[in-house]
């Protein structure tokens, strides 16, 4: 029997609608909260080219509703590990992880090889990027928000619609509005609004019922209500969009919810008295900075090796290029453990420096 | 005029209540919503969107409808 039996035996979609759903390529933009229930749906449902980007690493605090993924994810980038879980469930199709920011940069080409966007971010920079790279690649875009235990789904960009700047023109300031990292969210509450973005992918890719277009679908989870908005295209503010595609590519993208994050050099901090060097990268990787006092706590292990770490003295944490070690710092701040910094060496440098200032190295071995 | 304001995420937290009515008896949104800003100071400071009878309307619009809805943006995923 086949795969999918269930979507055949519908005569809204039979074979020739499962032939559409395999040659579709859609493109999920963030593997979070919203991004698992996207791709798993699509995933099980077959659409042939699915593309993941996410810069970011699974965090404990991220199971509590990301669903495809466990504690054998935990450290690992989440659109490689979503690959991963997804590659189980369906090897049918092909899927490609790309572990990398989406910025001004990336986004006009990726979106060119895809017939669909979704956008399952957490952030409005990337949320406006998203937007504006749909208007003038010209693909439909099937968005989703949510907030505590409130969600926003609609279509933007399709057959002459509205986009999301027709909502919402600008960005709010800075700060405004809070995320789910920052204020917290009802596991299930993305499970919902991400199914429901699924289902306008298929729609979509099916030509079947009524898209969510011109309208935002509001949900509010404790309440069971739902609204359903009207919005019109504004020809003012896509025009804006499109007068401005020839700069498009220099725009800096600069993600408001970004944690700082302190780096400091290894000549400036190895012979300070009451540090403590913290390896995270995983235990099977090489070289080991074996001539300074270290302590290995791989990122997969971090939450639950914080007895590890030394609270009366500052942490300069490192890994093998600079930026596990910056992501592992904002992990320790979002738990409260500051005095913690990133060593932008790789651990091979830091190691040639210590062999190299050995005798003027306070913390050397 | 009789109208039923909802409000939607973030500002519902600011008014403590997701749905009121009330009488007013001002002819454009943005004199409503300078009413609410009044009853509700921190209003001013947020991103909103404001919807007439669940269409998205300007604030230069002509109050007419029986239902206004306040929405602002979310963030999250």
């Amino acid at each position: 029997m086949s795969r999918y039996n269930r979507h055949i035996i519908l005569s809204e979609i039979g074979q020739e609608g499962q032939d559409k759903i395999s040659k579709a390529k859609v493109l999920v933009i963030g593997a979070g909260g919203l991004g698992c229930p996207i791709l798993q749906y699509l995933t099980a449902a077959g659409v042939g080219t699915i593309g993941i980007i996410d810069f970011d690493v699974v965090e404990l605090s991220n199971l509590q509703r990301q669903v495809l993924f466990g504690k054998s994810s935990l450290g690992k980038n989440k659109a490689i590990a979503a690959k991963v879980r997804l590659e189980d469930l369906n090897d049918d199709i092909s899927i490609i992880a790309y572990s990398e920011q989406l910025n001004y940069q990336n986004a006009l080409e990726l979106f060119h090889q895809y017939d669909i966007i979704v956008d399952g971010c957490d952030n409005f920079e990337t949320r406006y990027l998203v937007n504006d790279a749909c208007i003038i690649t010209s693909k439909p875009l099937v968005f989703g928000a949510i907030y505590k235990f409130e969600g926003q789904v609609s279509v933007f960009n399709y057959k002459n619609g509205p986009s999301y700047r027709c909502l919402f023109p600008n960005p709010p300031q800075k700060g405004a509005v809070p995320n789910c990292s920052e204020i917290g969210v009802l596991g299930v509450l993305p499970g919902i609004i991400g199914s429901m973005q699924a289902n306008e992918v298929l729609k979509l890719i099916l030509g079947l019922g009524d898209v969510l277009s011109g309208k935002l679908f509001c949900y509010n989870a404790l309440k069971i209500q739902t609204s359903i908005l009207k919005i019109k295209r504004n020809e003012t503010v896509i025009q804006l969009v499109l007068d401005e595609e020839h700069s498009f590519e220099n725009k800096q993208i600069n993600i408001d919810c970004e944690i700082e994050v302190i780096e400091v050099s290894i000549s400036e901090i190895v012979s300070e008295k009451n540090i403590q060097f913290i390896d995270i990268r995983e235990s099977h990787e090489q070289p080991k900075v074996d001539n300074l006092n270290v302590t290995y706590i791989p990122l997969s292990e971090l939450e639950t090796s914080l007895h590890k770490i030394d609270l009366s003295k500052k942490k300069a944490l490192f890994c093998k290029s600079g930026m596990r070690s910056k992501h592992a710092v904002k992990v320790l701040q979002g738990l409260n453990i500051n005095n913690c910094f990133s060593i932008p060496q790789g651990a091979s440098e830091i190691k040639n420096y210590i062999k190299t200032h050995n005798k003027t190295v306070s913390n050397a071995k | 005029m009789h109208i039923t304001i909802k409000y939607f995420g973030q500002i519902a937290e600011i008014t403590k209540t997701e749905e009121e009515s009330l009488e007013f008896s001002g002819s454009l949104i943005s004199e409503l919503l300078e009413m609410l800003n009044t009853k509700y100071s921190e209003l001013r400071n947020k991103d909103f969107q404001v919807a007439q009878n669940q269409e998205l309307v300007s604030y230069e619009t002509e109050l007419t409808g029986a239902e206004i809805a306040l929405l602002p943006p979310f963030a999250g995923g």
